[in-house]
């Protein structure tokens, strides 16, 4: 059974200066116990698509069209009070910056207090307190310290803890935002093993969004690319890396150094990063593809399915007849 | 919003400095008309005690209120501006000690400090700037520094200074642009203000002499003229005074929406 | 091969601030050792990188030959001269030849100048062309850093411009003065990473071109890999490990390179990657450990390495090493 499926989702930004549609008519389903990696550089939307999916999207964002089911259920329609209790208990949402993201004159035990005892009102305080040391002790956060301040730890604990919120009611999915954009490399392969080693342990769906293709190339079952706000492609991690289909895979798998190599000949993508609010006509990625073709420029390519769940959305694949 | 902010003010200004041309009557001559008559065809404002005609007084009473608006800001500008560069840039003890001073000075409130100073003093547009100017330096100062010390740490600023220039050059180049945009912001409300505390100061009469039309005068003296049913005297000076205060706030308003969203790309 | 840099015992000690009251009940004062008596010499024409976590010190090391932030002790040779202690005109005139780039493209630009007038600005400090003149080298200068045609990026303002162009105009307004030294502060970790390598093939450019040498400090020991000469691994305010950037990759001798090395994801999903654990965290720069002080963390730890600091010794042919036990591998756990 799937746990999630996005349909034809498209997520527009009404600003002063014009529409920008962050999110372009993308789709995909996730099953239990899955790790996605949702890749993109600037003007992506992968954020904003990962927010979306708890319906957190700020203000000027609105979701233009589609679906997003959890469990079957279309949360694109629920009223706040019914996405409230699937926020956090069903689908749960880490942040970015450990630093802001705690509240700094609460205990890290009343954080965790609090939380549980919003979504289940009925347990008791010495109860929501044992959860929370399970959970610290699940992450390796030393059982005394239940009682400090966020200032007291480091970056990388407080991305810890805040992961340790997240899974405190056991969410059917979880959603990482550059989860370790702001750690060191050694805090970040910690972080990282935590999140799979919980996705394993409790059957829970982990989406990771990053522009770091490394990380989801080695952590992630499958892996979703994104190029202003449209899905390029889609498909198994193993798959994606031997034989990537799009151009902007392509060219973004070159462009990434690997140490293992020995000098290692990287490549990079001519052109800027796209301008949301002035996107070019057809597909977005056509004035740095070194493929392009006349249709490429007039329209915008269709999702093409490849067999076994790869998905690519470029006209070297087809969709030229129409 | 700012368009209508500037507007009013404009047409203010426009009005005060033609008053003495449109006005139908002398402001300050007693006796053209009927004293304490209420707004009739011929005097729409009514008359004042001592038959003096309102609408008159209304058309120029502004020069005093508008003269005290620019020249304390102008003073606020030249000396709470430059001072809160040095500070903050030179850093150390010298910035704590003018910090020191500047609080103190914030501590008071506005009015009652405004009132201690313009009573030092000869009454006049020249004081009542003065002590408008004293209450509002320590805004500038503030805002100023806290400006200043976050652009000093930025690349940028690092960048000019390893490439070797001066200090003098770093504040003018660098750091005064970019401050300018927030002092423009608390120099529109720092009008707004002071409009409205020289209307105060005048109230506890340490404004003008009376023979100059001003529309905080006639707030003092309308004040009594209330208890016995002429309410004309209060409340078009009044109405005049809230708006040209709102306008200066809506102006600043204005420029405080258009500079941050930009700043924020 | 000449040396264009030569740092001896460099140590740059930062005061805690203390608050009100503990300044009324304690004596002492406490540093934040950033730089903790450091040596190394850069070669002329070499990518010399510093690497390491956040806190290591590389930063302020690269603030420190940059001269905007003055050495609490030790000296720094620049070109033979000791430029530690200048000031005023000297050390205005030595700007000229030692230059910076930094890490964020939007911060690193005064929004309120014109890219032409921010190019052009060092120029004019020293007094060193005027009006047409300095109009041609700008566009001279941004045509070299591959923004063509330069005429259309003059009038424009940062906020116009994408990441990398901005960069692109630090690095242009760092080599304007055609100088001799630049220390790039992670200059393309907040770049996309599909457009850091022109960054840094601009820089590898510029270097054959003007004959530059380069301090770069990075954390992403990839880019360091890809761009480097040598490498320097910083922990905690001290060099743990300096050698030729293969030799480092290939023979890692310091447990904490080993560790770092063993950390860096690799973009294939078939291979498994068996991360070197390290205990604990990196303790604060306040209350640094005795004798050797990564020993808390290390699994070669034994006694002498918590009663004496190694000292950083030649172990190979050009490869450095601060440890009494180099090379040591790890037990591997059940």
């Amino acid at each position: 059974m799937s746990l999630l499926e996005v349909d034809h989702l498209t997520i527009d930004y009404k600003t002063r200066r014009g529409i920008v549609r962050a999110v372009n008519d993308v789709s995909f389903s996730m099953k239990k116990g899955e790790t996605l990696g949702l890749v993109g550089e600037s003007g992506s939307g992968k954020s904003t698509l990962g927010l979306s999916l708890v319906r957190l999207v700020p203000f000027p964002g609105v979701i233009r069209s589609g679906h997003i089911r959890v469990e079957k259920k279309d949360i694109v329609s629920l009223r706040d009070k019914e996405m409230r209790s699937i926020r956090g208990s069903k689908i749960a949402f880490v942040f970015q910056d450990p630093m802001t993201s705690l509240n700094p004159v609460k205990r890290i035990g009343d954080h965790f207090i609090e939380f549980l005892r919003t979504h289940t009102p009925h347990i008791s305080k010495k109860e929501a307190l044992k959860r929370a040391k399970n959970i610290l002790d699940e992450l390796g956060i030393p059982n005394e310290r239940i009682n400090d301040y966020p200032h007291q730890f480091s970056g990388g604990m407080r991305q810890r803890i805040m992961i340790g919120l997240a899974i405190a009611l056991n969410p059917s999915l979880v959603i990482a935002d550059e989860p370790t954009t702001a750690l060191d490399v050694i805090v970040q392969d910690k972080i990282l093993g935590i999140l799979k080693d919980l996705s394993r342990a409790h059957d829970m769906a982990l989406i990771l969004i990053t522009h770091d293709l490394s990380i989801v190339l080695e952590r992630c079952d499958n892996i979703f690319v994104m190029y202003a706000g449209h899905q390029v492609e889609y498909g198994k991690s193993e798959e994606l890396y031997r034989d990537p289909k799009h151009p902007y895979t392509q060219k973004l798998l070159q462009s990434i150094p690997n140490i293992e190599l020995a000098d290692q000949k990287l490549d990079a993508i001519p052109g800027s990063p796209p301008d949301l609010l002035n996107l070019p006509k057809g597909c977005p990625f056509w004035p740095r593809c070194p493929h392009v073709m006349a249709i490429c420029r007039i329209k915008v390519p269709p999702i093409i399915s490849l067999g076994s769940g790869h998905l690519v959305k470029c006209f070297l694949y087809g969709g030229t007849e129409s | 919003m700012i368009f209508i902010g500037i507007l009013i003010v404009f047409s203010i200004i426009v009005m005060t400095l033609l008053g003495p041309w449109i006005a139908p009557h002398d402001p300050f001559k007693p006796g053209v008309g009927p004293p304490r008559s209420p707004p009739t065809s011929e005097f729409p404002f009514g008359t004042t005690r001592l038959g003096q005609d309102m609408l008159s007084r209304v058309l120029t009473g502004g020069a005093v209120m508008l003269q005290v608006a620019f020249l304390s800001a102008l003073l606020c500008f030249v000396l709470g501006v430059p001072i809160g560069l040095f500070s903050s840039y030179v850093g150390g003890k010298t910035d704590k000690i003018f910090s020191m001073v500047m609080d103190s000075l914030y501590a008071f409130p506005g009015l009652v400090l405004a009132i201690a100073i313009a009573a030092m003093f000869e009454r006049g547009v020249i004081s009542m700037s003065f002590a408008i100017a004293v209450v509002y330096i320590p805004s500038y100062f503030r805002i100023v520094r806290s400006q200043v010390l976050t652009i000093k740490e930025l690349p940028y600023t690092m960048a000019a200074k390893a490439a070797g220039a001066k200090w003098h050059t770093v504040l003018s180049r660098h750091i005064l642009p970019n401050v300018i945009p927030s002092i423009v912001v608390v120099m529109s409300v720092n009008f707004a203000d002071a409009i409205l505390t020289a209307a105060g100061l005048t109230f506890v009469g340490l404004g003008v002499s009376v023979d100059v039309p001003d529309w905080g005068y006639d707030l003092t003296s309308g004040r009594k003229d209330l208890a016995s049913g002429m309410w004309w005297v209060i409340t078009f000076p009044g109405l005049m005074i809230i708006l040209l205060a709102l306008g200066f706030t809506l102006i600043g308003e204005g420029l405080s929406e258009l500079t941050s969203p930009r700043l924020k790309e | 091969m000449s040396t264009i840099w030569s740092v001896e015992h460099l140590r740059k000690y930062f005061p805690v601030q203390k608050s009100f009251f503990e300044r009324l009940f304690t004596r002492k004062t406490e540093y934040v050792k950033a730089v903790d008596d450091v040596d190394f010499s850069i070669r002329r024409g070499e990518v010399f990188t510093l690497a390491g976590e956040s806190g290591c010190g590389k930063t302020t090391t690269g603030m420190l030959l940059a001269r905007l932030i003055e050495p609490t002790s030790g000296k720094m040779f620049f070109e033979g001269k000791n430029i530690g202690m200048l000031r005023g005109e000297e050390l205005r005139r030595l700007r000229r030849k030692i230059q910076i780039i930094f890490q964020d493209p939007y911060a690193s630009l005064n929004p309120r100048m014109k890219i032409g007038k921010t190019v052009g600005h060092p120029l004019e400090i020293h007094g060193l062309a005027k009006g047409s003149e300095k109009g041609k080298k700008v566009l001279e200068v941004l045509g070299e850093v591959g923004l063509t045609p330069p005429e259309k990026f003059v009038d424009l303002y940062p906020h116009q411009l994408s990441g990398g162009q901005r960069q692109r105009v630090a690095v242009a307004r760092s080599i304007i003065l055609r100088p001799e030294f630049i220390v790039a502060d992670e200059p393309v970790s907040m770049i996309d990473v599909s457009i850091r390598t022109t960054i840094i093939d601009l820089m590898l450019d510029l270097r054959e071109k003007l004959g530059l040498t380069y301090l770069f400090i990075t954390h992403d020991l990839a880019v360091a890999k890809y761009i480097s000469d040598r490498i320097a691994i910083m922990y905690l305010g001290k060099i743990v490990e300096l050698s030729e950037k293969t030799e480092l990759f290939s023979n890692p001798l310091h447990p904490y390179t080993m560790a770092l090395l063993s950390a860096i994801p690799l973009p294939n999903p078939e291979r498994k990657r068996q991360t070197i654990e390290l205990k604990g965290e990196v303790p604060s720069a306040i209350r640094i450990p005795s004798g050797c002080r990564f020993h808390p963390r290390c699994f070669a730890a034994t006694e002498i390495c918590s009663q004496q600091e190694p000292k950083l010794t030649l172990v190979g042919s050009d490869h450095f090493v601060a440890c009494y036990y180099p090379g040591a591998r790890p037990e591997q756990n059940g």
